[in-house]
């Protein structure tokens, strides 16, 4: 029995490792040249403040397997069901497995990589993941036109560095924080909530504020949904410890000002007012869309679901599955997830696998 | 000079590089749990003088945040200070001591 995971990511790791605790062998394909793309920048992890790195190096270390080989550079681009090739002996237990009324041709699945070579496993795992909202299709927002506006995965890489490109030229009075970027927006064509980054604010809002206690920290929100264990206290501690300010409104426009600070224009809800104020930094919290590779698995065997995301067969039960035989699916290519949901919903795909 | 029946407008923006916040950095030091406020309007809802005049405390106390303390003296005379919103507020703020705070920090014999 082959098995076969697209995508070393979080979940595509920590899916592989249980699959190798059960003795089974493991290919996992990853298009980029490292695993952990979208988790190697980021400085801390919600709701517990851990390094980001000590989550990397623990699933590097679970990479180390035996059982488990990693390919990486391989772009697995086309995904499909064939017949059985070979002598079923060379299958082994899983052909002999397989009911003949239901089976009338034993069949496997192919995958085929930008450089045109192919792979063949019997089961396979799309953990293919998510993309960060491109914070330019907001062109309202300014950013890439002004200086001084970031999005909420470049505010992750200065936080790593300890804001020190910030304080070399001077530590900022005001930073100001801005939700749903990109989520929850008719015009970026996307209606979901990306679930992680009101909680990204409030953590990087509290890293902002032990770095440079001086500087005033807003957060702009439509809702503020703390959904998970600890969010809430967190939210909390960012008020009380902290001295973060929330404000009830969406910033519509942002512009430059001549000394290369930023103006914002908003609506205070709460007083029923138009309200200004230029900041030195104005940080786009982004949401989570289908990654490309997500969305190219999605078509080629017709997975695809809601903006992109892989379909699955129902939410509660059956969330691993998808509409073929032995294509399951875990992680952030399904939907928005904590980086917490995405790993544990690997755990749950891997059983599914071992258990059909 | 003729008069054409114009004048200037001024905004109604909040505008937070100009505002004077002095007075209600002062109330954040003296209440401090008024840090955890999250706007719900429980207070509001909760208030009897609210019921019959232009008292709401959730505004009042939001205008105040922002430094717009115009025309708050007079509304805050409204207040019965009966401690109704202390009760409701899920997020514990002293809201009774709020608005003694900001009654004192408006009237000018306050040092502050």
């Amino acid at each position: 029995m082959k098995y076969a995971i697209i995508g070393a990511g979080p979940a595509g790791i920590e899916a592989a490792s249980v699959l190798a605790a059960h003795g089974k062998e493991v290919t996992l394909f990853e298009k980029a040249p490292s695993p952990l793309k979208n988790i190697a920048d980021k400085a801390f992890l919600f709701p517990n403040f851990a390094p980001a790195d000590e989550m990397v190096q623990t699933l590097d270390k679970k990479l180390q397997n035996e059982l488990i080989t990693v390919l990486y550079d391989t772009e697995i681009t086309d995904l499909s069901r064939v017949a059985l090739t070979g002598t079923v002996e060379s299958y082994g237990d899983y052909a002999a497995t397989m009911p003949q009324s239901s089976f009338a041709i034993p069949s496997e699945w192919k995958l085929t990589d930008a450089k045109g070579h192919t792979y063949f496993a019997n089961k396979v795992l799309v953990t293919t993941g998510y993309t960060p909202f491109d914070a330019h299709r907001k062109e309202e927002l300014g950013y890439g036109i002004y200086k001084g506006i970031h999005t909420s995965i470049e505010m992750e890489k200065m936080i790593r560095h300890k804001l020190f490109f910030l304080m070399i030229r001077r530590p900022p009075r005001r930073i100001v924080f801005l939700q749903c970027v990109g989520s929850r927006d008719e015009k970026s064509g996307n209606h979901y909530c990306s679930k992680v980054c009101c909680v990204t604010a409030v953590k990087q809002a509290i890293e902002v504020k032990k770095l440079l206690p001086n500087t005033d920290v807003f957060v702009f929100y439509m809702d503020l949904r703390m959904w998970g264990q600890g969010f809430e206290e967190m939210y909390r501690q960012s008020q009380e410890t902290y001295g973060v300010r929330f404000v009830r409104g969406r910033i519509s426009e942002a512009s430059g000002t001549f000394d290369g600070r930023v103006q914002i224009k908003a609506e205070d809800t709460l007083m029923g007012l138009p309200m200004k104020m230029t900041t030195d930094l104005l940080v786009l919290m982004v949401g989570m869309e289908a990654s490309e590779g997500t969305r190219q698995i999605g078509h080629s065997c017709n997975i695809c679901g809601d903006y992109g995301f892989i379909h699955t067969i129902d939410p509660h039960l059956q969330d691993n599955l998808t509409s073929h035989k032995d294509l399951y699916a875990a992680g952030t290519c399904k939907r928005p997830m904590s980086l917490t949901d995405s790993v544990n919903d690997a755990r749950a795909a891997a059983l599914a696998m071992l258990d059909s | 000079m003729n008069k054409f029946g114009f004048s200037i407008a001024h905004t109604r923006s909040t505008d937070l590089d100009t505002a004077n916040l002095g007075k209600a950095e002062e109330l954040l030091q003296r209440v401090p749990s008024y840090k955890l406020c999250i706007g719900c309007g429980g207070c509001t809802a909760a208030c009897t003088a609210g019921l019959f005049t232009d008292f709401n405390i959730r505004r009042i106390h939001t205008q105040f945040a922002r430094g717009q303390y115009k025309g708050l003296d007079r509304r805050l005379q409204s207040c019965m200070l009966c401690g109704k919103c202390l009760l409701v507020c899920p997020r514990g703020v002293n809201t009774r001591a709020l608005i003694v705070e900001m009654r004192r920090l408006l009237n000018n014999t306050d040092p502050a």
